[in-house]
């Protein structure tokens, strides 16, 4: 019996509450998992995952892609993910300015970390937000 | 000759109505195209969202998760979405009606309302019942992340069991011409239906599926409010868009009848001044 072929690509959708960012079709994903980051080849095992922020990255054609991701999900097929993020912007639609803004804000509040005022988990997920935006459009430099 | 001066005034101020009602279709007619435009890209992602459910659905049987949970219903909110503003045909007041027989039907519970838009806000303002929120003026810039208060304030009610059901009341956009006002229950959430066939494939789970579950479902609220709030928008413009076409047509048409109105009253001036001169030449 003939071993079955693996898929050559991957169809990859990212969407988003507000629109729909990619629809491509890929050769590798990088994705930003809960637990790490997860590279991804065609005809990869089924996965589930939920996402953090942080930088995703798609080969298409032999160039790199860089998103930047919020929060969401990822499913995985052999020729297929899915990914449903919060916010996904591609890195040279990133706002740096505002990004870094944000960082030093987040900074801040997590230098008063004695003050019970502060939402300490908040401001960390939006430093990490922040990071992965600035990353991101660093990416898109180099 | 005071009644054509009269008249001449009336059908001076009937046109500039006119003009206001015509700028505002147009207003609305191209802020329609955008909401449109926006339920449709929204929904790739509500739709992705419900496959993946339904996926977890078929996977996992334990249903333990405080937003599936049903309890017996003593407490009841209904979430009102309503226009900012009127001039809008019957939009507002078929949503207020609609309102008024839903609480005369669950009379028995202990309802309470969260407005969303002015005009509901200021309906039940005045009357005895518990508003517990208002969220106004955001469809004028209408965006997920105005979605994500909403969610988050009825599913913390639902948890802390501060009430035992929501119930969202929105006109639905069914075409330009159509709004139809709908009922829906948000919490609990009804069971989604587990995926047949091809997605039944064995994950790998990141995290248990339980997890994810229990991550995923307060996200699907805010998509079905984030649709609702959408679908009320475009509803909105339709509604505003069909009411002030007409109010352009009727002021026309008010404009041709008085206009009609104005010639005759002239005219017969005329004859009168001329039967004066005429008989008034034919005594002498």
């Amino acid at each position: 019996m003939a071993e079955p072929t693996l898929p050559t690509e991957i169809h990859l959708d990212i969407v988003t509450p507000d629109r729909l960012v990619a629809h491509d079709s890929v050769t590798s994903v990088t994705i930003p998992g809960k637990d790490g980051y997860l590279g991804i080849l065609p005809g990869h095992a089924p996965l589930l995952t939920e996402l953090v922020a942080g930088e995703l990255v798609y080969t298409r054609e032999g160039t790199k892609q860089f998103l930047a991701v919020n929060w969401g999900f990822a499913e995985v097929l052999p020729d297929r993910v899915i990914v449903l993020a919060q916010s996904a912007e591609r890195a040279e639609e990133i706002d740096v300015g505002r990004a870094e803004k944000a960082k030093v804000r987040a900074e801040e509040r997590l230098k008063r970390f004695t003050d019970p005022q502060v939402d300490m988990e908040r401001a960390r997920e939006a430093l990490r937000r922040a990071m992965a935006r600035l990353e991101t459009a660093q990416a898109l430099k180099k | 000759m005071a009644a054509l001066l009269d008249i001449r005034h009336r059908i001076r101020s009937v046109k500039s109505t006119q003009q206001i009602t015509r700028a505002m279709k147009m207003v609305a007619a191209a802020r329609l195209r955008r909401a449109q435009d926006r339920i449709f890209s929204a929904r790739p992602y509500a739709n992705q969202m419900l496959t993946l459910l339904a996926s977890l659905a078929a996977r996992t049987t334990d249903r333990s998760n405080p937003l599936l949970a049903e309890r017996p219903i003593e407490r009841q909110l209904l979430v009102l979405v309503t226009a900012d503003r009127g001039l809008c045909g019957a939009f507002n007041t078929n949503l207020i009606r609609a309102a008024q027989s839903y609480l005369e039907e669950h009379r028995d519970k202990e309802v309470s309302i969260i407005a969303v838009g002015r005009k509901g806000r200021d309906y039940f303002h005045r009357r005895p019942i518990k508003l517990i929120a208002e969220h106004i003026n955001i469809f004028g810039r209408l965006e997920f992340t105005q979605a994500q208060p909403i969610a988050e304030q009825i599913i913390n009610l639902y948890t802390q069991e501060k009430v035992d059901a929501v119930d969202f009341l929105y006109n639905e956009f069914k075409s330009i011409l159509t709004q139809r006002v709908r009922v829906e229950r948000y919490l609990p959430i009804k069971p989604i239906e587990p995926a047949r066939g091809e997605s039944l494939i064995d994950y790998i789970y990141e995290q248990p599926a339980q997890e994810i579950l229990s991550v995923l479902l307060p996200r699907y609220v805010e998509i079905e409010v984030y649709r609702a709030l959408l679908e009320s928008q475009a509803a909105e413009l339709a509604a505003r868009m069909t009411a002030m076409d007409a109010a352009t047509n009727n002021a026309a048409e008010m404009i041709d009848s008085l206009t009609l109105h104005m010639n005759r009253v002239r005219q017969a001036a005329i004859t009168r001044e001329i039967i004066e001169v005429v008989s008034g030449a034919a005594a002498t």
